[in-house]
C-alpha cells in the first residue's frame, strides 16, 4: 500500500489534517461553536466552486471564503449565539452559489464531488508540503492564545473582566478554524467536517475533564479514524470518507455505550425506607 | 509615614450605560482590608459599580481611584467573582483546572513552565473555600453553591487584595449564605483582602460589614448599616415614606417601596 506515491501522500495529508482538527476540535466543542464549524465548510465551498470557474486553485477559494466567513462570525459575535437559523440561511444560500459555479463550470462533475466529500487519494506532494506549512501556523497560534482562549472559552464575562480581549479572540479563533476546515476538507469534504472537527473532540470530552488530556485523546482520536479509514479504503472499492466518518460514529457510540453500562453496573442505593 | 491609600476612592462620580444616566454625583472611600455591601433596587446600578472599578465601563463624570490609580482593565489586584448562573451541565472542565486559570489563564502562551506553580495557587485557593471534596469533578455537574465556591477559588487563586463579588448570596439558600458569608470574612480577614459585596439583603451581612453603599435613583448614600438603613436615610434616598422595622431576631425589613413590598432589606 505504502509502495504507492499516493497512498503515502494521503496519510502525510490526512495526519497533518487530523492533528489540527483534533487540536481545533476541542475548542469548537468547548465553546459550543460545532454548527459554526459546520458553516464555514459550507461557506467555503462556494469560494473554491467559484475559484474553479475563474480558474483559480480551489483550495485558495475555499481558505478566502472560509475565512472571511470565520471574520464575520467571529466579529458578530455574541449576537450570533444561539442565532442557528441565521448561520443556517447563510451557509444554504452558500451551497446554493456553490451549485450555480458548478453548473457555470463546463467541466466535471467529480471536482465538485471531490470538494463535498474530499478526495485525499488525488493529494499531490505539494499539497502535502502546503497542509504542512498551514498546519504549523494553526497549531503555532493555538499555542500562542491557548490559555486565554480556554478562559473565554469556559467563562466569556470572567474572562473579559480579567482582560481578556475576548471579541478580538473570538475572531482569532473562527480564522484558526477556518483554516483548519480547509485543510479537513481535502480528507473528508465539506459535507463530513463534523466527522474529524467535531465527533473525535465530542468522544474526548466524554472521557477526560482535564483541557490538555482533552486536546490530546481528540488528536489520537481523529488520527485513529484517519489512519484505519485510509487503510481499509485501500482495500475496498468504498470512498474514505465513508470509513472515517463511520469510524468517528462508532468511537461516539462506544463511549455512550460505556457510559450507560457503567452507571447501569454501579451499586443501587437501598430503596428509602417506607414514611410512618 | 504616609497612610495608604484606600482601597477604592470616588469624588463626583457618574456612570452612564446606552446614553442613559445610571447614577452620578458620587462620593465614597472603601479603606483597605475594609468589607463594603453594595445594597438598592434592581436596575439601580450596582453592577455597573463594579464594572467601573473593573475598568470595563469609564465613568462619564468624576474620578475613580482603585488603590491609588485609575481602575485598568484586567487589574491584577482585583478578583472578581461574577454573578452565577449555573454553567452547562456538559461543561467538561474539572473545578480544578477552572481554578487554576484564575492564576495564569489570561496570560498568552501555554504557561507550560507555570505549571507546578499554578497547581499549588489553584490548591491552596480550593483548600481555602473547602472545596477540596468536588474541585476534580467537572463543573457542569456541580450544584450552583458549589460552583460559586470554585467561583470564589478561582478569583482567590490571582492573589488579589480586593475581592468584589455580584450577588453571590442570591442563588444560595438561607442556610448557606451564612456559611458563605461566613467563609468570605474570614478569608478577607486572614489574606488582608478588602471586600465589596453586591446584595439583596443585608441581614447575613449585618455583623460582617464595615459600611453600606446604597444605590438607588441615580445616587449613592454610604455609611454604616446603621445609618444608612433607617427610615429617615431612605425615605431621603427614595423621595418617598420608607420604613425600616426590625424584628424581634434584629433583622430588617423594608416597607413601602411599591414594587418590593415588605420585601426584606
Amino acid at each position: 500500500m505504502l509502495s504507492y506515491q499516493f497512498m503515502v501522500n494521503a496519510f502525510e495529508a490526512g495526519t497533518i489534517v487530523a492533528i489540527v482538527a483534533g487540536a481545533i476540535g476541542y475548542f469548537v466543542v468547548l465553546r459550543g461553536s460545532s454548527f459554526a464549524a459546520h458553516a464555514l465548510s459550507h461557506i467555503g465551498f462556494a469560494g473554491a466552486t467559484g475559484a474553479i470557474v475563474l480558474g483559480l486553485s480551489p483550495f485558495f477559494g475555499l481558505l478566502a471564503f472560509t475565512s472571511a466567513g470565520g471574520l464575520a462570525i467571529g466579529a458578530l459575535g455574541d449576537r450570533l449565539r444561539g442565532r442557528d437559523v441565521t448561520i443556517g440561511i447563510v451557509l444554504a444560500w452558500a451551497l446554493g452559489l456553490g451549485v450555480l459555479f458548478i453548473s457555470l463550470y463546463r467541466g466535471y462533475a467529480t471536482e465538485a464531488y471531490a470538494l463535498l466529500f474530499g478526495q485525499i487519494l488525488g493529494i499531490s506532494s505539494r499539497d502535502v508540503v502546503l497542509s504542512a506549512i498551514f498546519a504549523l501556523l494553526t497549531l503555532s497560534a493555538l499555542l500562542i492564545v491557548y490559555g486565554p482562549l480556554l478562559f473565554a472559552s469556559v467563562d466569556e464575562g470572567l474572562a473579559r473582566a480579567k482582560g481578556v480581549p475576548t471579541t478580538a479572540l473570538g475572531v482569532v479563533f473562527m480564522l484558526i478554524l477556518a483554516v483548519a476546515v480547509s485543510e479537513a476538507v481535502q480528507v473528508v469534504g465539506v459535507l463530513l467536517i463534523f466527522a474529524l472537527v467535531v465527533t473525535p473532540a465530542a468522544v474526548s470530552a466524554r472521557l477526560t475533564n482535564r483541557p490538555g488530556r482533552g486536546i490530546i485523546i481528540a488528536v489520537l482520536i481523529s488520527l485513529g479514524c484517519t489512519w484505519v479509514g485510509l487503510g481499509t479504503a485501500y482495500f475496498s472499492p468504498h470512498p474514505v470518507g465513508f470509513f472515517v466518518t463511520s469510524l468517528a460514529f462508532a468511537a461516539y457510540l462506544a463511549v455512550r455505550a460505556g457510559e450507560r453500562l457503567r452507571s447501569a453496573l454501579r451499586p443501587r442505593p437501598a430503596p428509602a425506607a417506607p414514611p410512618g | 509615614m504616609t497612610p495608604p491609600p484606600p482601597a477604592l476612592w470616588a469624588q463626583g462620580l457618574g456612570a452612564a450605560y446606552s446614553g442613559r444616566t445610571v447614577w452620578s454625583g458620587v462620593d465614597f472611600r472603601v479603606d483597605q482590608g475594609s468589607f463594603t455591601a453594595v445594597l438598592g433596587p434592581n436596575g439601580a446600578g450596582k453592577s455597573t459599580l463594579l464594572r467601573v472599578i473593573l475598568g470595563q465601563i469609564r465613568p462619564v463624570s468624576g474620578r475613580i481611584e482603585v488603590f491609588g490609580s485609575i481602575p485598568l482593565r484586567g487589574h491584577s489586584d482585583i478578583g472578581y467573582v461574577p454573578q452565577g448562573p449555573l454553567y452547562d451541565p456538559d461543561l467538561a472542565l474539572r473545578g480544578r483546572d477552572f481554578v487554576g486559570l484564575g492564576v495564569d489563564g489570561h496570560r498568552w502562551g501555554v504557561g507550560l513552565l507555570g505549571t507546578r506553580q499554578r497547581r499549588l495557587r489553584a490548591d491552596a485557593a480550593i483548600a481555602a473555600v473547602g472545596a477540596q471534596d468536588y474541585a476534580s469533578r467537572p463543573l457542569g455537574r456541580l450544584s450552583g453553591g458549589e460552583q460559586q465556591r470554585l467561583l470564589l477559588a478561582q478569583a482567590l487563586a490571582g492573589e488579589p487584595r480586593l475581592l468584589l463579588l455580584d450577588e453571590p448570596l442570591s442563588h444560595l439558600d438561607v442556610s448557606h449564605q451564612g456559611a458563605m458569608v461566613h467563609l468570605i470574612s474570614n478569608l478577607a480577614r486572614r489574606l488582608r483582602l478588602t471586600v465589596v459585596l453586591i446584595a439583596h439583603d443585608v441581614n447575613p451581612l449585618m455583623s460582617h460589614i464595615d459600611q453600606v453603599l446604597y444605590v438607588a435613583r441615580g445616587r449613592m448614600a454610604i455609611g454604616r448599616p446603621e445609618e444608612v438603613i433607617t427610615s429617615a436615610s431612605l425615605s431621603a434616598i427614595y423621595g418617598a415614606p420608607i420604613e425600616v422595622l426590625r424584628d424581634s431576631r434584629g433583622r430588617l425589613f423594608v416597607a413601602g417601596l411599591e414594587e418590593e413590598a415588605s420585601h426584606p432589606h
